[in-house]
């Protein structure tokens, strides 16, 4: 048997995404014009699946300090923080990061990925109990596979469903770690988080949130769905990225946990690894300083989110179930909505296109996801042209006629 | 939203001794859906093989069963369980165990 004979399946299915005639897991973005335009395929395209919730990347005092960091500390650290030691600005992220949640503890990751795999494999072992969401990120069922504990997953948001598992534990020792998400990255959804809190409070689990794609977008001062349902101390562990509303790379973890730090030399994916660069530390530091300094981001964020959602919901597209900085718009199959993806480019707009395996229930989706710089005439002009697409598939209805004259 | 806790409801009616030939034929209506032609779903059938369901899909039912028979099955056991028959026998350990 040939290495890549167990992949036949998977082989066969990403030749079917390809039939378009491009694919869409190695677009080429020839150049990044703004965080709402680049240039693909030759043309100028508008961008609409990026992460990019607050449009920091192009922020020239984030760009400035990234490049003030390079020519004062150089491109890169070479090595781990317990190796090669931690620059100062490390330090003060991991700082302003802990004050910004009122945390005492905060540890730094060179990827989002590298903070859940490594915190979540770590914090639970043999003879602990880790009770994920059936919809969780790739990044925590990785975790799973790392760690001795034993993995249940529960129903998708659905608070009872951990009950049950809980319940089921009956007096068993061992720790109980429950992770969650803020928003779900595919189809934009929040946790019930109160109602799992009260759920982990009865049975004395620990609680672990993924901020992912809730920093910035959520709570009054943008500290994610745990400040925005009200439960940020009931939090025990606070994971989130640098990658999307910060406009960078990198992961982190708070907790207010006196032996935190200890993770700092059990934690292989924090070991094991280069320490994030002086231009991404300084860069998300001040992007950081941003989101405090500028709520208003997340005013113009939501108010995009809900030109996209109300207006194609408004023309009879199926989306996820509730506003969120993601819209997932469900499509009938793999092949529409590949065609679909493909016809969107063609028109000059760019959006990510989901298919089973890597989606819940084995839906297909188109995800959106929405920027605080996005213009609504931009987010209008997306509707038409999807509404249009949509009525040419069949996805959609043909339009009402009206009768001139009719009355 | 609306919680509905099916598994509560279930396992308050369900009795606690329930026979092997019970919970395969509650397997085997689970994966009905995705039966291939006429070839009978069986205590010998291997799940991932002789059926159209992918492994997400499977964890799925899993979790359906789990609330039905009132037992969690963790997700490294599930990936050692091939036919309907060692799903079965799972379930009745895990049950004989609770």
């Amino acid at each position: 048997m040939g290495l890549f004979d167990r992949h036949a399946g998977l082989l066969e299915a990403y030749r079917d995404v390809r039939t378009t005639g491009l694919d869409p897991f190695q677009i080429r973005m020839e150049r990044v014009l703004s965080p709402t335009e680049a240039i693909i395929d030759g043309k100028k395209t508008l961008l609409v699946g990026t992460n990019n919730y607050f449009g920091l990347t192009f922020d020239p005092s984030c760009m400035e300090a990234a490049i003030e960091a390079i020519r004062n500390e150089g491109t890169g650290t070479t090595g781990s923080r317990i190796a090669n030691g931690s620059y100062s600005e490390h330090v003060a992220l991991e700082q302003e990061i802990a004050e910004f949640y009122g945390k005492k503890h905060c540890m730094v990751f060179t990827t989002g990925y590298q903070a859940n795999l490594g915190v979540i494999s770590t914090l639970v072992g043999q003879g602990d109990f880790l009770l994920i969401d059936a919809d969780s990120h790739a990044s925590i069922y990785d975790a799973c596979k790392m760690t001795q504990a034993e993995v249940v997953r529960f129903k998708h948001n659905d608070p009872s469903s951990l009950d049950a598992r809980l319940r089921r534990l009956g007096d068993k020792p061992g720790n109980r770690l429950v992770v969650l998400e803020g928003i779900y990255s595919m189809l934009g959804d929040s946790a019930p988080l109160k109602e799992f809190v009260e759920v982990c409070k009865k049975y004395g689990a620990y609680v672990l949130i993924d901020e992912a794609h809730s920093l910035g977008a959520l709570g009054a001062n943008g500290r994610g769905l745990c400040e925005e349902a009200g439960v940020l101390d009931d939090c025990h562990f606070i994971v989130g990225t640098f990658s999307k509303t910060l406009g960078a790379i990198g992961g982190y973890c708070v907790s207010d946990d006196p032996d935190f730090d200890i993770l700092r030399v059990t934690v292989r994916a924090y070991m094991f690894t280069a320490s994030p660069p002086p231009s991404i530390v300084a860069s998300v530091r001040q992007a950081l300083r941003i989101v405090k300094a500028k709520p208003e981001l997340r005013k113009q964020l939501w108010d995009n989110v809900a030109t996209l959602y109300d207006g194609l919901a408004s023309q009879g597209f199926k989306l996820g179930p509730e506003h969120g900085p993601v819209v997932g718009v469900h499509l009938p199959d793999r092949e529409t909505a590949i065609g679909f993806w493909r016809a969107m480019l063609d028109a000059g707009i760019y959006v990510n296109v989901a298919v089973p395996p890597a989606t819940p229930n084995g839906v297909s989706l188109l995800r959106c996801s929405l920027c605080a710089v996005h213009t609504s005439e931009q987010l209008e002009h997306m509707v038409e042209v999807m509404t249009g697409i949509g009525r040419q598939m069949g996805v959609l209805p043909p339009p009402k006629l009206r009768v001139a004259g009719g009355r | 939203m609306i919680v509905e806790n099916d598994g509560i409801a279930d396992t308050i009616t369900l009795p606690r001794a329930i026979s092997r030939a019970a919970v395969v034929r509650d397997i085997c209506l689970h994966l009905g859906p995705y039966q291939v032609g006429d070839k009978p779903i069986t205590g010998k059938t291997v799940i991932a093989k002789d059926l159209t369901i992918d492994s997400l899909a499977i964890m799925d039912m899993v979790m359906e069963l789990e609330d039905r028979f009132d037992v969690s099955i963790p997700m490294s056991v599930i990936a050692e369980i091939h036919t309907v028959d060692q799903l079965a026998d799972t379930i009745q350990d895990l049950r004989a165990r609770g």
